[in-house]
């Protein structure tokens, strides 16, 4: 170890704490011990020199042993100089040590004392409480009397004091102090004398419970009053459900006074018309304030609109149900659950019995509104109604926040829900009322001019167009009856919207219900309103075709002209704007199939069709019945040579000019075909026959000669059908044709029934010549009437026994001087 | 198909009046008046071949003047009487007679039917259903089913029963009665109702169907403003024997429970123009015939209001094997009132039509300008309505 040299030191410091601390070695080392390294445990001094000798030259030993004797002396100063240091080290340590032990052996003195000290503490102790023993079990019972006595003090002031609880009318302290007392008298009401304090308790209790009764039964006492007695009443063991039910009907007593309020002011309106009265009453706002006070006596015209109505069943029935059902909660539903009473499961009993009386009660109440909106018919003003409505509906959400599972606000926003739809039929029915109105208004405007045209001039046209005989007020013209018209149910549908659309206004509170976000858009609004009505409008349209019958008579043609023009107008223009104009103001959300713009205007355009049919079968009729009584009454075989135009003939031809200025004011003039210049110049060939070829006919028998001549030939140019009673299309020229049509073909029918004499076919030459002349201007087709003339001369002609016809110049004559 | 082309006749007169010969059951055969006032006027006797498809004419005179109406015997085949205007010093008169056709005009036909040269045969004048003060003769009616001895005429406003003695050569009035009412009345047809052992009469006047009694010559029913304009023309239901159709200007055709007259049980508006006749098939009283002066004659089926809504009723032979099967059928196919079919081979107003008395599926149509149409019954419907 000597030999070892210093600065390798480290080296073997280090791995002397590793082997200390037996850390993992370094296995190189460890596994191949040099037996020559000088530092290492395994030092073999014997190999090593051996080693040395062996290997190294004498110098290197000089060397190497100068080098060891170096080391070795360095080691030694080393040892010396640590072995000093632990040296004084272990002086002061002996010198602690000992001053420790002088230390200890004062503190063991102390020590002894002290517990001497406490030997004495303990006899003394152990002496004073051998003493105070039998005292302080004297002074525990002591006390223990004192609090029995002061119990049994109360126990029998209790009835005094109950008396006098309930002499001040303090229920509450009464209660209070019966309460502590009760089980103890319970205890020990086998003796004697606590059952006489016990009865007395009783007595007095059974007394106090009576009072409470009493006054819970009293309809004065106030809601909070009320709720302290139940209070009371139910810490005196009175059962709840009966508390419950005397609560209530207490309530409902209070309640039902309100609704007889409510019920009287409907009773007293019922007796009245309310359409009428409604304006008056709601002109004259002073009065309903009245009549809630004295409704009794009061006169029929201070009847109160709906408003005040439902005012005032909020103000008193609704809000007072709040009341009731608030109080009620407070005492019943949602007490802290104490004691025994918890056990009851009383909020459920409670709570299902305030639903029974809080719906029956708002039935009765909803019965009652129900009957007063109903009487709410006038449909003047709408805004009344809707805030009527949404007051009623509003308060009904307080009775919903505080009576969750209650039906009742569903119950109230079905009779909301119910009230408009109301609402929109009697609008339904306004509006169809105001159209008949209004019709019968066009009626009557048209019945003026027709009687001035009677009388006046035979140019009946001119009145109708609008100059009018002077002096009179002239009578308003077609065109401006048909707007005005139209106008007036344009407007009238818009303020019906705009009333209706209240129901939909930010501001009222159910205008969110899906109801009214909906159905009541799509179904009431545009379908049962708008569409409803437009449909109605053409259903009475049609009906006027049908019910006018084939008289004529009842409806004037002209009315059907305007009707079937506003149908028209309606298909053209006005029914999209009304369904746009609903659309853009209800929002409609189509959910549910609705009617198509195009189906309504295809409805429209049908009934003015069937109008316009109507009406050309109507005008027809009254020419040809004309016609017909001027060839039927005549005796046409005895007949006078011709000298005029026969008056009817020139009848035929006013009529018809009226007829084309009255169409001409409403419809356009129409295409018609390029006539030629000398229409009015055309011959009749008399001898024509109205017989033709029969073509293609596969079995015919030829039986006679067939002779073809000119009306055959024209004949073939015409080989489509005439149909008589046939549509007309919307245009002056078409109606015209129409009614033309039928006229001549009525003519001859007539002719064809008749025998003629000569003279009576040189007669007919004569009309039909006339007819001619003035006819061809009005038809769509000229050759229409000239072939219907051809016929009519032509059957005369074959009717006739003599048939020798009129020189077409002389016919001429005679015609244009007629 | 062949079957269903209609087969045309024409005649070189013009033609109002048209009728079945009643009394024939075997033959189809129709008898049309012609209406000349230049030339003589005759009644053509039209028979029509089925088979083959062919008309066989035969032309007899009609001296008395053109022919308004006509209507065969129920009983014997050659009697007929005619409605026929006579004029005499500038007045003309509608006047009514009974004719025998002559007994040999078949054969004599059947030499040259295409040969008009042929001298024609007369008609023998039987008697005259004549009373002057009676006025203008409208039509003859005789009684349905009966032996042929007895016929009513409907002249302007009276109505008259005539008996026909000594083989209808001797008429006498057995009854008559008068139509009361403000202005000039006048009957424009009539029907002899073949129901109620055939007592009861319907006319038309005017706006105005009345119902009579014959036997007490008085007013049963009267349907006022059966029509809007005037009636033209009326028929029985040959099976239900309270129903009747009639038809006017008004361009409708009306059907009439006459025990309910306030309301038309139907009404049809097919027609574009006035409607002249009207007629119940014999058979199968769902069809109904129309002619209109629109030329156009409408063959119509109008199950709801028929005796047998749904279809023919099966016999009762068969009745018990078919039964289910017919049950099944009727539920297949209910049919509805419907128009049948349009016929417009006519060019000229129809004033008449008649089913034929031997085909129930046959009928004839006569325009004014003389064309006369046979056609049939589809045959589709035939089927269905037999099957």
């Amino acid at each position: 170890m000597e030999a070892e040299s210093g600065s390798s030191s480290p080296g073997r410091k280090r791995r002397l704490l590793r082997l200390y601390y037996s850390a993992a070695p370094e296995p190189q080392q460890e596994e191949q011990p040099d037996p020559c390294d000088i530092n290492g445990a395994q030092f073999d001094p014997e190999l090593y020199l051996n080693k040395l000798r062996k290997e190294c030259s004498l110098n290197e030993l000089m060397d190497q042993e100068s080098c060891m004797v170096r080391q070795i002396r360095s080691l030694d100063s080393d040892m010396q100089t640590l072995v000093y240091e632990n040296y004084n080290k272990f002086i002061s340590a002996t010198d602690t040590i000992r001053k420790m032990k002088n230390d200890f052996k004062k503190m063991e003195d102390e020590m002894d004392c002290l517990s001497t000290n406490m030997a004495a503490i303990t006899e003394f102790s152990a002496r004073i409480s051998g003493t105070l023993q039998d005292q302080h079990a004297q002074i525990t019972k002591l006390s223990g009397v004192h609090t029995l006595l002061r119990k049994l003090q109360f126990l029998f002031e209790l009835p005094a004091r109950l008396n006098k609880c309930l002499e001040l009318q303090a229920y509450a302290q009464a209660v209070s102090s019966h309460c502590r007392a009760r089980c103890v008298l319970q205890q020990y009401s086998h003796m004697p004398s606590f059952r006489g304090i016990q009865d007395d308790c009783h007595a007095i209790m059974e007394r106090l419970a009576q009072q409470l009764r009493q006054k819970f039964r009293d309809g004065g006492t106030s809601a909070k009053e009320l709720s302290e007695c139940v209070e009371l009443l139910l810490q005196l063991d009175e059962p709840a459900e009966e508390l419950c039910d005397k609560f209530l009907s207490h309530a409902q007593t209070r309640l039902e006074a309100d609704l007889q309020g409510l019920e009287a002011e409907l009773r007293d309106s019922a007796p009245i018309d309310v359409s009428t009265q409604k304006l008056s009453s709601a002109a004259n706002p002073m009065s309903p304030s009245e009549s809630s006070t004295s409704s009794h006596f009061l006169s029929p015209a201070a009847q109160t609109d709906i408003l005040e109505f439902i005012d005032r069943g909020c103000n008193e029935f609704v809000s007072n149900l709040c009341l009731v059902i608030a109080s009620y909660q407070e005492l019943f539903v949602n007490r802290p659950q104490e004691g025994e009473l918890a056990s009851k499961n009383i909020p459920q009993m409670a709570n299902s019995k305030l639903l029974v009386f809080v719906d029956t009660l708002a039935a009765r109440y909803f019965s009652l509104v129900e009957r007063r909106i109903q009487e709410e018919k006038g449909v003047g003003d709408n805004s009344l109604l809707v805030r009527a409505l949404d007051r009623f509906h509003r308060r009904l959400q307080a009775v919903s926040k505080l009576l969750p599972g209650s039906a009742v606000p569903s119950q109230g926003t079905e009779i909301v829900i119910q009230a408009a739809r109301e609402r929109i039929k009697q609008y339904l029915s306004a509006l169809q009322s105001f159209y008949l109105d209004s019709l019968t208004d066009v009626r009557q405007a048209l019945a003026a001019p027709r009687l001035s045209v009677g009388g006046t001039s035979s140019a009946g046209g001119g009145a109708l167009a609008g100059s009018g005989p002077p002096g009179k007020e002239a009578p308003p013209s077609l065109p401006d009856l048909l707007t005005s018209l139209s106008n007036s149910i344009l407007n009238q549908i818009k303020s019906v919207l705009a009333s209706v659309h209240l129901f939909t206004a930010k501001d009222i509170t159910f205008s969110s219900k899906p109801y009214f976000k909906g159905e009541f858009c799509s179904q009431g609004v545009r379908e049962g309103l708008v569409v409803s009505f437009i449909k109605f409008i053409c259903q009475s349209s049609r009906q006027f075709c049908e019910s006018a019958g084939d008289r004529g008579g009842s409806t004037p043609p002209v009315l059907l002209l305007l009707l079937s023009r506003l149908c028209l107008d309606f298909e053209t223009s006005t029914i999209s704007y009304i369904l746009t104009l609903t659309d853009e103001q209800f929002l409609v959300q189509h959910h549910s199939p609705v009617t198509a713009v195009t189906a309504l205007c295809a409805e429209a355009r049908e009934a003015a069709q069937k109008l316009l049919n109507h009406y050309v079968k109507v005008q027809g009729l009254i020419i040809s019945q004309m016609l017909r009584k001027s060839v039927e009454t005549r005796d046409w075989v005895n007949t006078i040579e011709p000298r005029n135009v026969r008056a009817v003939m020139k009848r035929v031809v006013e009529d018809t000019t009226s007829i084309d200025v009255q169409v001409g004011l409403l419809y356009e003039e129409g295409v018609r075909k390029a006539h030629s210049s000398d229409s009015s110049k055309r011959t009749f060939s008399v001898y024509s026959s109205s017989r033709q070829q029969i073509r293609y006919a596969p079995s015919y028998t030829p039986s006679a000669p067939m002779d073809t001549n000119l009306l055959s030939n024209i004949h073939k140019l015409f080989s489509e059908r005439i149909d008589i009673f046939s549509p007309v299309e919307f245009n002056k020229v078409s109606v015209l044709t129409g009614i033309i049509k039928i006229s001549l073909k009525t003519f001859l029918e007539c002719v064809r029934l008749r025998t003629f004499g000569r003279y009576g076919l040189q007669q007919i030459q004569v009309d039909c010549h006339y007819l001619q002349m003035y006819l061809w201007r009005f038809v769509s087709d000229e050759n229409l009437v000239h072939f219907l003339l051809d016929e009519i001369v032509g059957s005369a002609a074959h009717r006739c026994l003599d048939p020798s016809p009129m020189e077409q110049s002389v016919i001429e004559v005679i015609c244009e001087r007629g | 198909m062949e079957d269903d082309a209609p087969v045309i006749y024409g005649l070189e007169f013009q033609a109002r009046a048209l009728t079945a010969q009643t009394a024939e059951t075997d033959a189809i055969r129709f008898l049309v008046g012609t209406q000349s006032l230049k030339f003589e006027n005759q009644i053509h006797i039209i028979d029509f071949d089925d088979e083959n498809n062919i008309i066989n004419k035969n032309v007899l005179l009609h001296h008395a003047g053109e022919i308004w109406h006509i209507s065969a015997s129920p009983a014997d085949k050659g009697v007929l009487t005619t409605c026929y205007n006579k004029t005499s010093e500038s007045r003309v008169l509608t006047c009514a007679a009974v004719w025998r056709m002559p007994p040999e005009w078949e054969s004599g036909s059947h030499e040259s039917p295409d040969d008009s040269s042929n001298s024609p045969q007369t008609l023998e004048l039987l008697c005259h259903l004549d009373n002057t003060a009676h006025g203008n003769t409208a039509c003859v009616l005789w009684e349905p089913m009966g032996d042929g001895k007895r016929v009513i005429s409907l002249a302007d406003s009276h109505v008259v029963l005539w008996d026909l003695q000594e083989s209808s050569t001797k008429a006498t009035i057995s009854s008559s009665a008068t139509l009361e009412g403000k202005g000039q009345l006048k009957f424009t047809s009539g029907k002899w109702s073949p129901h109620h052992n055939c007592t009861q009469l319907a006319t038309a006047n005017d706006m105005a169907i009345r119902g009579w009694d014959l036997r007490s010559m008085s007013q049963i029913y009267c349907i006022e403003n059966a029509h809007g304009q005037l009636v033209r023309d009326l028929d029985f239901n040959p099976n239900k024997q309270y129903y009747l159709a009639s038809c006017g200007d008004d361009c409708k055709v009306k059907f009439w429970d006459v025990r309910h007259i306030n309301e038309p049980v139907k009404t049809l508006e097919e027609h574009s123009h006035w409607v002249w006749s009207v007629r119940y098939n014999h058979s199968h009283d769902q069809l109904l015939l129309t002619a209109s002066s629109d030329s156009r004659v409408i063959l119509s089926n109008m199950v709801s209001i028929s005796s047998e809504p749904f279809g023919h009723l099966v016999d009762d032979d068969d009745l018990s094997d078919s039964e289910e099967t017919h049950h099944e059928e009727k539920s297949k196919e209910p049919l509805q009132d419907s128009i049948i079919a349009t016929y417009e081979e006519h060019e000229d107003s129809v004033y008449a039509v008649e089913w034929s008395s031997a085909d129930p599926w046959l009928f004839a149509s006569l325009s004014y300008d003389g064309r006369l149409v046979i056609n049939r019954v589809p045959r589709a419907l035939k089927y269905r309505i037999l099957l």
